[in-house]
């Protein structure tokens, strides 16, 4: 029976805000047992080298040392998606960034363990290394690693829907321009830890700071040799992960089998330094963009080319490459749309999955590619980009799936709240506003290993007392997962959420989640915890609806009160209802499960993209620019988001300005940037400063005040019709600025970050532009050639010739 | 390595240790104390996780060596909450949004609480200043200066 929301939708305090604000959350590092070891480890000085002896004989005899652990202890390697298993925990022959675990000591402390690593010897046989993609290109040999596509190209691939070549060819109008996007990382708060022991049955556990138990579960079971079912993982509430909590690292491994092999608890925790180190953030990315348009402003086709800088090892990089491509098409219609993109391997730390995970990079080139189209066609930015709205429920030339869609109003919101008609160009030199437009998934269509079985499950446990006990294996990594399963299990249920407790992220004990990433888990978990929840609700109708005199359908469940929608006066308490209930059936528990739809793309490839329900974002960003200084001010940032609903608007708002101050940071200062040694000492790539001095971040003095508007238009395939909002609010931001700044001070900052020197340089230049000059010669593949629906396609590949004539 | 002698108040309460004397404030209080309220994300001073009240001013506990404590008295997010009921600015922190995943939480409200002692009532920017020694990943702080003002206005309201 239906009823009005009581839970959903209301600003309310987080299920685990209270131990957030008192110190009581423990986080992995703060873990701690008795006669508890502890690990750490030696890391590679040189960015690429081969490894020729390890010595640790003087380790493993210095005094307060249990265990010296080296390559030679893991011949099993390791890799979060099954195309990309190439790391081991310590490296083995081979030596891939500076920073490469290469030896683990166990000892009594941490001092001990230092001093010990100090001991052991290692000879290395120097290599050049590969500084950039484009060098990678050059230099096919030595290559980084003996797999991928040819020399050190790691993925290389290439789509196209629909003849691209001759949609441009008949545009009145086609823009070619380059844009580079700088790597930059996640810098959460809390650097990784992780705890292992052997429990009362000799099983191994591992509390660990990980977005993804499910993944790590089964990659220790495969470098460890133990069976899944003797492993438990339990995922520790992350201080911050933002991706770079997705993969497994290799000190994971190393604390798992030293408990292993001592019988004693084994902690490490990783220094700041190694964080970054660990990196698997936003890959650095080359764009080359060709768009048509009509005079009028209709797009007519996009041929899009992204080169990135994968660093030292696979990571997520195979998914990293495809997210250069494929969400492009989800904002706007483009008929035609041609993407290719390589992935070369370099000697530095890995790139992996970053919030927005593969799409920031082209998405700012696109936005601001968007700007300058509208400016030579005379059209509003804001109109132009209207115009060409995606439509509902319908299919992007690519196939995807595309529902419900926000974004109209996202737009009209932002440009009515920041005045943009009335202030856009009249605010004076050296002031500016800009827009720019993104989406985002829902979680992603596929698990990252191919499975039929669902991506999320959640157990639901009642019994006599009135509690309900959530199971799922989602993870808590700041952004409200375990609130998001409290709520919709609450509302479904009809009661608060004090009396819900969730249990979540323990392999050994919550059913499969695949974790936290792709912006999934309010979408699959809350739907698989909607299902369990309403399984349970009907049990309880069934039991109830006679003492209630209704009918099973009836019976309404709401603010702890159980009652007939004929006659709200017959009703009896929850906990009642559960008595009942349980005196009639038994012990009451449910379970939910949730798969995605199938996409409707049938391409070898289309598994990457399609999602449940895409989110939307518009945000316009007010500048203020020093022509003498280049220094750029941002007092003020509008952003409206497509939420479908906001399950708790107070964490929603959160989500959102966080989203925009990650964004605020990578467009003007983070980067995760790298410079070459002079020849004499080494040559070596190193980091520019691995330190959270060097490495700059905004401060609450940096960060403008965030006007932000939530789109509630509830989207059918989320809980409540709550849509993704981790993700998608940091996409629009960086383009935004850079629209802002060339209505500032009328120069085009193509690339990111937009630093105070990029503009005084573009400033002075005669094309009044910063951004990349050229794009290599990337020996992409032959593409795979799909019709777009609205040209007689079915979701498959065609041959070339096959495709027939386009009229 | 030879132990230390230290005594010191913690959060009201007398305690005597005996520790290795390289320790930080920061290592004494969650490896010697067992609170570990108090983060680390950095141990260099540069992200403000780890700040405590150090006779009332704010510190960053993995920059003071334990043996300077001596004698000296020290505020932990611990110490905070007024037996059951949390502290105001502990609730303004996560009725407001101010804390999300929460590492950073505990310093950036022991550097707000140090700064309503001294301004019980600060302007947004004055809060801006207090806190900009206290990286935070998550909020992009609006729901943090937020939170303060909240709970400057609750001090307030109590001490009237």
């Amino acid at each position: 029976m239906k009823k009005k929301l009581d839970v959903v939708g209301k600003a309310r305090r987080r299920v685990d805000g209270r131990a957030k604000v008192t110190g009581a959350l423990r986080f992995a590092d703060d873990l701690s047992m008795p006669r508890m070891l502890h690990a750490k480890l030696l890391r590679s000085p040189h960015p690429h080298a081969v490894v020729e002896q390890v010595k640790t004989e003087k380790a493993a005899k210095h005094p307060g040392v249990h265990l010296v652990l080296t390559g030679k202890d893991f011949p099993i390697p390791f890799g979060i998606m099954p195309v990309s298993v190439d790391e081991y925990p310590l490296a083995r022959e081979r030596v891939r960034y500076v920073g490469d675990p290469v030896a683990a000591v166990i000892a009594r402390d941490e001092q001990t363990a230092l001093a010990a690593a100090e001991l052991i010897e290692v000879s290395y046989r120097v290599l050049p290394p590969v500084g950039s993609p484009q060098e990678g290109l050059q230099r096919p040999e030595p290559r980084i690693h003996d797999y991928g596509e040819q020399g050190n190209i790691h993925r290389n691939q290439a789509y196209e829907f629909g003849d691209v070549a001759e949609a441009l060819g008949n545009s009145d109008l086609v823009f070619e321009d380059l844009y580079f996007y700088e790597g930059n990382t996640h810098l959460p708060m809390e650097q990784q830890a992780s705890l292992a022991f052997l429990d009362q049955d000799g099983k191994l556990q591992i509390s660990s700071s990980t977005q993804n138990p499910h993944y790590l579960h089964r990659q220790l079971a495969r470098v460890l040799q133990v069976p899944e079912a003797r492993i438990r993982v339990l995922a520790t509430p992350n201080g911050g992960a933002f991706g770079g909590k997705c993969d497994p690292g290799g000190h994971e491994f190393v604390v798992g089998k030293a408990a292993l092999l001592l019988g004693r608890p084994v902690k490490i925790g990783l220094t700041r330094e190694e964080v970054f180190y660990v990196h698997r953030g936003r890959h650095p990315v080359l764009m080359k963009m060709r768009t048509g348009v009509t005079k009028d402003g209709m797009l007519t086709g996009m041929h899009l080319q992204t080169l990135l800088d994968g660093g030292g090892y696979g990571s997520h990089g195979p998914a990293s490459t495809f997210y250069t491509g494929v969400l492009t098409p989800v904002t706007y219609h483009y008929p035609r749309f041609k993407f290719e993109a390589c992935r070369v391997f370099t000697n530095k730390p890995a790139c992996g999955p970053k919030r927005g995970h593969g799409t920031p990079q082209p998405r700012f080139g696109q936005e601001v590619q968007l700007d300058r189209i509208a400016e030579q066609l005379g059209i509003d930015p804001a109109e132009l980009r209207l115009k060409n709205l995606m439509k509902a429920n319908s299919l992007t030339a690519s196939w995807l799936r595309v529902g419900s869609i926000g974004l109209e109003e996202c737009i009209r919101k932002v440009t009515g709240m920041s005045g943009w008609k009335e202030r856009r160009g009249k605010l004076g030199r050296g002031r500016g506003l800009g827009l720019a437009c993104s989406t985002y998934m829902c979680g992603a269509g596929v698990a990252i290993y191919w499975n039929k079985m669902p991506h999320s499950g959640v157990q639901v446990l009642l019994d006599r007392s009135g509690s309900v006990i959530v199971y799922c294996g989602a993870t808590e990594i700041g952004q409200g997962s375990d609130d998001v399963l409290a709520a919709v299990v609450a509302e479904t249920l009809g009661v608060g959420t004090d009396v819900v407790r969730v249990v979540s992220g323990d392999t050994g004990i919550t059913p499969v989640d695949l974790g936290s990433y792709s912006s999934r888990v309010t979408i699959m978990a809350g739907n698989a915890a909607v299902q369990a929840a309403e399984r349970l609700r009907a049990s309880l109708a069934g039991a109830v609806s006679e003492t209630l005199g209704t009918l099973p359908d009836r019976v309404v469940f709401s603010q702890g009160k159980v009652y007939a929608a004929e006659d709200p006066s017959r009703a009896m308490s929850f906990v009642e209802a559960v008595a009942i209930a349980e005196a009639a059936l038994g012990t009451l528990s449910a379970v939910g499960s949730y798969s995605p739809p199938k996409p409707p793309g049938k391409y070898k490839g289309s598994g990457v993209g399609p999602s449940p329900a895409y989110s939307f974002t518009a945000c316009v960003v007010e500048t203020q620019v020093d022509e003498r200084t280049g220094w750029i001010h941002v007092p003020r940032i509008w952003i409206a988001h497509d939420i479908g609903r906001a399950l708790n608007p107070t964490l929603a708002r959160g989500q959102v300005v966080g989203g925009v101050y990650m964004g605020l940071g990578e467009a003007l200062m983070e980067e995760q940037a790298f410079r070459r040694l002079p020849e004499r000492l080494s040559g070596a790539l190193v980091h520019r400063g691995p330190s959270m001095l060097d490495y700059k971040s905004l401060t609450s003095l940096d960060m403008p005040e965030v006007e932000v508007a939530l789109i509630e238009d509830p989207d059918p395939n989320c809980p409540y019709g709550a849509k993704e909002v981790g993700q998608g609010p940091l996409l629009p931001v960086m383009p935004a600025l850079a629209n802002a700044i060339y209505d500032a001070v009328g120069v085009r900052i193509d690339e990111i970050p937009i630093t105070p020197d990029k503009v005084l340089r573009a400033l002075d230049s005669k094309e009044k532009r910063v951004g990349p000059q050229t794009f290599p010669a990337v020996p992409y593949p032959q593409p795979v050639f799909v019709l777009p629906p609205w040209e007689g396609g079915d979701g498959k590949e065609v041959k070339r010739d096959a495709a027939p004539a386009v009229v | 390595m030879k132990s230390v002698h230290l005594r010191l108040t913690v959060n009201g309460e007398e305690r005597e240790l005996l520790f290795h004397g390289y320790k930080t404030l920061l290592e004494v209080l969650r490896e010697e104390l067992g609170l570990t309220g108090t983060k680390h994300g950095c141990e260099l001073g540069e992200c403000g996780a780890c700040t405590v009240l150090l006779d009332g001013a704010p510190v960053l506990s993995c920059l003071v060596l334990g043996l300077e404590c001596e004698g000296r008295s020290v505020q932990t997010i611990e110490g905070l909450a007024r037996g059951p009921e949390l502290h105001p600015l502990q609730a303004a922190f996560t009725d407001f949004g101010g804390s999300q995943c929460g590492y950073c939480t505990p310093g950036v409200i022991m550097a707000a609480k140090a700064l309503l002692e001294r301004n019980p009532q600060p302007t947004a920017q004055e809060i801006k200043e207090a806190t900009a020694g206290n990286l935070c990943r998550c909020t992009g702080y609006n729901q943090i200066v937020e939170a303060i003002e909240d709970a400057a206005a609750k001090l307030r309201a109590e001490a009237k």
